[in-house]
């Protein structure tokens, strides 16, 4: 198999799951077993086929067809694309064990719409990861909104049903209000919409107009999460964990910022940004979207909603290192794709299993929990510390990448804004962890059936993927130098 | 055989278009029995079908087709005259009719007695043919004559609806549709004043001669509010949501799709073949107006469909705010603006016409289109209901289903205009299709059903063939735009270059 089928490949593959998962929806281990296998093996395809061809220089190239003239539907892989590919195919296995202890813990109803949903959602991500050019991303990009959307609203209540369209209004709105209107222009502008090293606009678009199509990208990319239309993502929460975790937090989410990357990297190229001076007042709204969210965050009682604060403001760290437009910037932006992930995807894991393991959602009641759950809240420790930005977890380099390239930006600023946000997520984050280990737990008024002491923890398949993505964290903190290794074949 | 019987009538077609319908409705009539009659009607349709895509294909490969009537030479006699331009709005129309045609039969049982059904198919059968005739005519006064044949049988498939609000629809409609012929004769008459001619093609001519006087700018002025009236240009749409909620499903379904095009096509051929543009559109503002009107009608039409109870209404009220569209895309009058007005009369007739069958389908099951009637429907008709949520996709304009194209192709247009804001009303207005479209989405999929409603079985077979080869068309045609676009935008080219 040669690395440009098998990007094709990659983006169908999850399309076996779903037929998988329909013809045998009602055996349940048999339909989680064709979701794992699914998941192995196209892991097994991004990792084993595609990744060497690109670490080697190559972009694999796929062309479908073309709707229209000069808008084409293709997948080209290149280093960011790469990175975004693995983290969503490799978390999918990890979360899939996870979604098995957690829907059958949680005894959710409608699963198989569920997993048909995630796997289409999964397709989408890799669509976005590997597209060729802005239209390509586009298509995905809607589709990931249209298959999430099912998921969201899946307990089917009223609450559900609001934040459903909370989600649908601010995520398509924006998309089709802004983004389609940057797509087309970008086309009018360059006769193509194709993503190219040092970008497609230099000579063609200039001055104020080059800041309001950056503009209609960034906030027309509602997935990104920019103040002020960030509400959705709050909203959604009210999906199954699982689903919090690894769309909420890696795959739907990342597509936002992986979209804002790219586009500032492939379409509009950092020299002409830097030279301009077109993307300064990002950094201004990304800064402020930072610190208001974690601010807001502090104040969340509801783990969850606390969590997805948090979020909001660590995706606007990758807009920020955008808007730089610096080499080290998209880069650390690139790397912070996949170092937040692994931290907030543990985070949502521990949250879920505090959930289905001792029925909590509040960080208010959580005293003692830790010593009752001791592999949860040491997981939650760990990405705690990813987010944070601290060793030995990965999350540091991509915030040293950051800070390299505000430096290199010379905007000092916003250094200070990065290491303000490390300070926030401190306080929202470690309460958690502290509640847990060293308050003691309330006396439990009387029918308590079990103690303070012994162990109670989720089911064993809620409680190992966090652990795991939680080592992985620490495996990121001495590997990184790989991605960025990989991340440099973006620079010609 | 087939050799023989291409020398025989190869060269006829044009003619066929119109007589065949012509001559099948008084078959119907003869017959009688409902089903040999829809019988004969399907015959007729699918014939035409192919019939038409000859034509395109022939128009496509070799350019005109120009056919005279009875042997008189034009420009005294009466000529066909179809070119890239109608030749795929007559794709369309009879398409329509075709996939329209076969799910009448279930869909009628349940609203028109059955003694009457042969004589549905007669009227459905005439109103083809004037619809047919308009599209493809090159002389002005038979413009007239099939909009009147077509708009009179138009009113009588209408008042075939269930409840006695389908008699005062029609006689609506009746009396908005009368207007608006009167408009149109009276532009025809002045210019035949004028120009001495009635081929569309001399009157052009002619007109380029003698330049503009007053009589001229009346016409243009009387022409352009009666085609407004048929066509249900904002604020002249008054007659559309009655007509179209009262009137029987299919019936709904097949004019929604058909009707309001040819006016369309009409407009576009009076403003580009015979004014020309530079006069029509430059000269007398007319495109400032036609682009408010379009523009107005757009947000008019969403933000009331927004509030409507019944879906059937919803639905119309959107039609309105498409139209809207087109007319925004005549009005840029450029060649990207021009493209995506025809490609939405071909991309929104298969949209809305799969949608209204998907109506016909709840209407035949639940024997209503209230939103409460679709509550649980995706669980209860989950087929019906799945190309409802698809055929709302392509109103909204999701990429690689039909309306993406279209939104393309105007949006282009407006800013190759250089009018920046109407690029972002028209995006807004596409928002606005979300929020009516989710809100039926909604119902249908957390709303639970009442209590103690009775057991509802999927939509009958072949209605749900007929709703989803359209359904399907909306994602084969958003994905594979040679024809639609393909046409639309070589028709735009011609009419654009005919101009300067």
């Amino acid at each position: 198999m040669t690395a440009a089928t098998a990007v094709g490949l990659a983006v169908a593959w999850p399309l076996i799951a779903v037929v998988w998962i329909t013809v045998f929806s009602k055996r349940p281990n048999l339909r989680e077993t064709g979701i794992l296998l699914t998941g192995g093996s196209l892991f097994a395809i991004v990792a084993g086929v595609i990744l060497p061809e690109v670490q080697a220089g190559g972009r694999p190239r796929m062309d479908l067809l073309e709707v229209l003239p000069g808008l084409e539907l293709a997948f080209e892989v290149e280093p960011l694309g790469m990175l975004f590919g693995l983290v969503a195919s490799g978390l999918w296995i990890v979360t899939t064990f996870y979604s098995i202890g957690y829907m059958r813990g949680h005894h959710e109803e409608n699963q198989t719409r569920f997993y048909i949903c995630f796997a289409l959602a999964i397709s989408g991500a890799l669509g976005v990861a590997f597209a060729a050019n802005v239209f390509t991303l586009f298509v995905f990009y809607e589709f990931i909104t249209l298959t999430t959307y099912p998921l969201v609203t899946h307990a089917g209540t009223e609450k559900a049903r609001k934040a459903g369209r909370m989600y649908l209004g601010i995520l398509m709105g924006t998309s089709i209000a802004f983004l389609l209107l940057a797509l087309v222009w970008t086309w009018l502008a360059t006769g193509t919409t194709d993503f190219r090293p040092g970008g497609i606009l230099a000579g063609k678009v200039e001055g104020t107009q080059l800041m309001i199509l950056l503009a209609l990208y960034a906030f027309g990319t509602g997935k990104a999460a920019l103040m002020p239309f960030h509400r959705w993502l709050p909203a959604a929460m009210v999906a199954p964990t699982p689903v919090s975790a690894l769309l909420h937090a890696v795959a739907v989410v990342k597509a936002g910022v992986f979209t804002v990357l790219k586009v500032v990297f492939y379409v509009f190229g950092i020299d002409l940004l830097a030279f301009t001076d077109a993307s300064r007042w990002l950094t201004w709204v990304a800064a402020f979207t930072i610190i208001a969210a974690s601010c807001v965050a502090l104040g969340k009682d509801n783990l969850k909603a606390r969590l997805a604060y948090s979020t909001i403001s660590q995706l606007s760290y990758i807009v920020l290192g955008a808007a730089f437009a610096t080499t080290a910037g998209v880069m650390g932006g690139g790397m912070h794709i996949v170092m937040h992930a692994f931290g907030k995807i543990t985070l949502f894991f521990c949250a879920g299993a505090i959930m289905v393991g001792a029925h909590k959602t509040e960080v208010s009641e959580m005293d003692g929990l830790g010593r009752r759950m001791p592999l949860t809240f040491g997981a939650f420790l760990l990405g705690s510390l990813s987010v944070i930005g601290l060793p030995p977890m990965g999350g540091s380099w991509s915030k040293w990448f950051l800070m390299l390239g505000a430096a290199e930006a010379e905007q000092w600023v916003m250094m200070l804004v990065l290491m303000a946000s490390s300070l926030l997520s401190i306080g929202y984050l470690m309460p958690v962890v502290v509640r847990g280990f060293f308050r003691p737990a309330p006396v439990e008024d009387g029918h308590g059936d079990h103690g303070s002491s012994g162990f109670h923890e989720a089911p064993l398949l809620c409680v190992l993927p966090p652990v795991a993505t939680a080592l992985g964290g620490i495996v990121l903190f001495f590997y990184a130098g790989d991605i960025w290794q990989l991340l440099t074949g973006m620079v010609p | 055989m087939i050799d023989a019987l291409w020398n025989l009538i190869g060269d006829d077609l044009p003619a066929l278009q119109i007589a065949m319908p012509l001559l099948t409705a008084t078959v119907c009539v003869i017959v009688r029995r409902p089903m040999l009659a829809w019988a004969v009607a399907m015959f007729n349709a699918w014939g035409a079908v192919v019939n038409a895509s000859i034509l395109l294909y022939r128009v496509w490969t070799r350019g005109t087709i120009s056919y005279v009537e009875g042997g008189w030479p034009v420009p005294w006699g009466i000529e066909l005259r179809i070119d890239l331009l109608n030749a795929l709005v007559l794709l369309v129309v009879t398409s329509i009719c075709a996939v329209v045609l076969v799910a009448v039969p279930r869909s009628i049982a349940n609203e028109i007695p059955r003694e009457k059904h042969y004589l549905f198919y007669a009227t459905y059968l005439l109103c083809m043919t004037g619809l047919a005739g308009m599209t493809i005519t090159g002389d002005a006064f038979n413009i007239f004559v099939f909009l009147e044949i077509s708009s009179l049988s138009s009113y009588a498939l209408i008042s075939q609806g269930r409840t006695s609000r389908a008699l005062t629809s029609a006689i609506q409609y009746l009396i908005m549709g009368t207007l608006g012929g009167t408009f149109i004769l009276l532009g025809i008459g002045m210019l035949y004043m004028m120009t001495g001619t009635l081929n569309l093609v001399d009157m052009a001519d002619q007109l380029a001669l003698l330049g503009v006087n007053r009589t001229v700018l009346v016409a243009m002025a009387c022409l352009g509010v009666g085609i407004g009236i048929k066509l249900a240009v904002f604020p002249l749409h008054t007659w559309l949501p009655n007509a179209y909620t009262y009137a029987p499903a299919v019936v709904t379904a097949f004019l929604a799709a058909t009707a309001t095009k040819v006016a369309y096509y009409v407009l576009v051929r009076f403003a580009f073949s015979v004014f020309r543009i530079n006069l029509t559109l430059d000269g007398t503002h007319g495109g400032a107006l036609l682009m408010t009107l379009g523009i107005a009608g757009m947000f008019a039409g969403s933000l009331v469909a927004i509030f409507q109870d019944n879906i059937k209404r919803m639905l119309a009220y959107s039609s309105v705010a498409q139209i809207g569209y087109m007319v925004v895309g005549l009005s840029l009058a450029n060649e990207h603006g021009l493209t995506g007005g025809l490609v939405h009369v071909f991309n929104h007739a298969v949209t809305k016409c799969g949608l209204f069958l998907v109506l016909a389908c709840v209407v035949l099951r639940m024997n209503s289109t209230r939103l409460s009637a679709f509550a649980g429907l995706g669980r209860r008709m989950p087929f019906t209901f799945a190309a409802f949520v698809l055929g709302g996709l392509s109103l909204i304009g999701v990429p690689l289903t039909v309306g993406f194209v279209s939104k393309w192709y105007l949006v282009l247009g407006a800013l190759d205009a250089g009018l920046w804001p109407v690029a972002v009303l028209i995006l807004l207005s596409s928002v606005l299709a979300l929020i009516y479209i989710w809100r039926v989405v909604e119902v249908g999929y957390f709303t639970a059903p009442p209590e103690d409603a009775d057991e509802v079985a999927e939509a009958p077979l072949s209605m749900l063939v007929s709703t989803w080869i359209l359904i399907g068309g909306t994602l084969v045609f958003g994905v594979w735009t040679s024809l639609s676009a393909g046409v639309a935008s070589a028709a735009a080219r011609m009419l654009i270059g005919g101009v300067s």
